[in-house]
């Protein structure tokens, strides 16, 4: 018997041991990438088109079939500042790029966030067929890719004549039905008791709420924010059809050329640029958890 | 009696209230306007409006891009949906399990979803160069180097993107579904000598169901919107087999074809609305005796 015991102990141990040099590995693959970029923005453009040189920067020539392999390297030779310097202080454009990014993403996550939130109190409220047909369509809606939902945006654009300007991508990402889906689920569960009482504390509506419903889906409120400003510090998609000014266009979009073109600074372009979502993340991260894990299902 | 009945209707009432400013920027810019996308699909252009029934449908399913667009779009997503499925199970159940960290390796398997895309593909285009670190790697087993990104494997470097920025959601997913399950199941389970496949199969995989066909859902929608990742590496004129449809979809848009964008449209959004329901189905059929 007691030998049984120990060999399951045994058996559990290998076990834990193996899941962790698995995680090991996964955590390498997930934050190599990033880790990466971030060492890499500190090598100086000498050392960036001499590492890289054969594979990043050249356009023209096909000097990418130059037989010499190129590795990627980790720790820089000499650590550079002069590349952020250049970034920072001499060429106003990637500086314009991400003033850009940030007056498309901040109007879309603020508003998206208030309808949203007040939408699924609606929704939470008095449930009846007719509002779940509608939380239903939001769903689908929800879904669908940008291959269909920018044809009826670029049609009432197109009217509204504001094609070319950022209202073309701000409005409709406004009513991106998303915040909706999760702030609706994450108000459900809500008990019950608490907003009875409080209405029978003679409380108003709007006054559960403000002081009941907000407070109490905190969380899901702040990874809806999360997660409607990655998803639009990214954005791509709308900006090539509905905002093809490249003066206004975000640095998402602009960063792609950069890379192409200017291999000195585009590592510390692409780090200023990840700064933002990150700080959110480490901030928000278990907020983040909490809000995703609310969608649950996709039953309403 | 009846004084309450008004109340409640009155509540009832003012309760649209909350939904309407949302519901109005939504009909007006998402539902409202498919009108005018079902009008157009019908009609052979903008300026001589004629009806010509369902030929732009036709025309479409004879259009070569088109049709290379969908087929490559297909292919992508059955491929990536699988894995990512897959894959982020194997991080929740690892992340289930009572290794050290776990909360840094949370960490660390989300963080791909907060970075931009556009920050890393620079790492992405030194990997998978015709001389980059991935084929320097593969020669180290004897294996022929190849040009990831203009070859027919091209797919396999983008699902790789994919699944780095995807899985770490699922993972939450498929995580709280585990911690939902009810332990003295599987503890009597296990007192009646059911082995760990065992468990998973008979108990665990019925529990999670729900989270199960939501991720399903989540990742093919994902895998369709695929194409910032290929843009960012590759520009607007990818290798052939990584054309897809919002590709042919921002030429088409390139063009102005009104008839043509619409009849798109309209068959893309019935494809997804049919998976939307099979999923639903599906869910009713697994997830019904477990529901709370």
């Amino acid at each position: 018997m007691k030998r049984k015991i120990s060999r399951a102990k045994i058996l559990k141990r290998t076990r834990i041991t193996l899941f962790f040099i698995w995680a090991l590995m996964f955590a390498f693959i997930f934050i190599m990438p990033t880790l990466f970029t971030f060492t890499n923005s500190f090598m100086s453009e000498t050392e960036l088109t001499s590492t890289y040189g054969a594979v990043l920067g050249n356009v023209s020539g096909g000097s990418s079939y130059m037989s010499e392999s190129v590795k990627l390297k980790l720790i820089p030779d000499m650590v550079s500042f002069r590349q952020y310097f250049t970034v920072l202080f001499q060429s106003p454009e990637y500086l314009l790029k991400f003033w850009n990014s940030m007056i498309l993403t901040l109007p879309i996550v603020a508003g998206q966030v208030c309808l949203a939130a007040l939408s699924s109190y609606g929704f939470y409220r008095y449930r009846g067929k007719v509002k779940n047909v509608i939380f239903f369509a939001y769903i689908v809606i929800m879904l669908m890719p940008y291959q269909v939902t920018l044809v009826p945006n670029f049609l009432v654009s197109d009217m509204l004549g504001i094609i070319g300007t950022r209202w073309a991508v701000i409005l409709p990402g406004l009513f991106a039905p998303l915040s909706v889906f999760i702030l609706t689920k994450s108000m459900r569960r809500i008990p019950v008791a608490a907003v009875e009482a409080a209405r029978l504390d003679g409380a108003g509506e709007f006054k559960i709420f403000r002081k009941i419903c907000l407070p109490m889906c905190k969380n899901a409120l702040y990874s809806v924010v999360i997660l409607t400003f990655i998803d639009n510090w990214n954005m791509v998609e709308q900006v090539l059809i509905l905002l093809d000014n490249p003066e206004l266009q975000p640095l998402s979009v602009f960063l792609s050329e950069i890379n192409t073109g200017e291999v000195g600074v585009a590592f510390a372009v692409a780090t200023i640029y990840m700064i933002p979502p990150i700080l959110l993340f480490l901030h928000g991260e278990e907020s983040l958890v909490e809000g995703i894990t609310y969608q649950g299902s996709v039953k309403g | 009696m009846k004084k309450r009945d008004l109340k409640k209707i009155g509540q009832r009432a003012y309760s649209w209230l909350y939904i309407l400013p949302g519901l109005i920027g939504v009909s007006v810019f998402y539902v409202l306007p498919f009108g005018f996308v079902i009008y157009y699909s019908l009609i052979d252009n903008i300026s001589t409006r004629n009806f010509v029934g369902l030929d732009n449908f036709k025309a479409l399913f004879q259009n070569s891009a088109f049709l290379t667009a969908s087929k490559n779009t297909l292919t992508f997503s059955l491929v990536t949906v699988f894995s990512a499925v897959i894959f982020s199970l194997i991080l929740a159940v690892i992340l289930d399990s009572k290794i050290p960290g776990k909360s840094k390796f949370r960490t660390m398997f989300l963080s791909p979803l907060m970075v931009p895309t556009a920050s890393i593909i620079l790492i992405w285009q030194v990997m998978f160069s015709f001389n980059g670190s991935f084929n320097s790697f593969i020669e180290l087993f004897g294996l022929e180097p190849v040009d990831w990104m203009k070859s027919e494997y091209s797919q396999i470097v983008v699902a790789l993107l994919f699944l780095w920025k995807n899985l770490g959601y699922n993972m939450i997913l498929f995580m709280a579904a585990l911690s939902n399950i009810p332990k003295d199941q599987v503890e009597a389970a296990e007192v009646d000598g059911a082995n760990a496949l065992q468990r998973f199969f008979k108990i665990k995989l019925r529990y999670i169901s729900p989270s199960l066909f939501f991720v399903l859902l989540l990742s093919l929608i994902n895998s369709f919107k695929i194409f910032r990742e290929v843009y960012l590496l590759t520009g607007q004129w990818p290798y052939e087999t990584l054309y897809f449809l919002q590709h042919f979809m921002n030429n088409t848009f390139k063009n102005l074809d009104y008839p043509r964008l619409s009849a798109a449209a309209i068959v893309m959004s019935l494809f997804i609305i049919v998976i939307i329901g099979i999923i639903f189905i599906l869910e009713d059929k697994f997830g019904k005796d477990v529901e709370e």
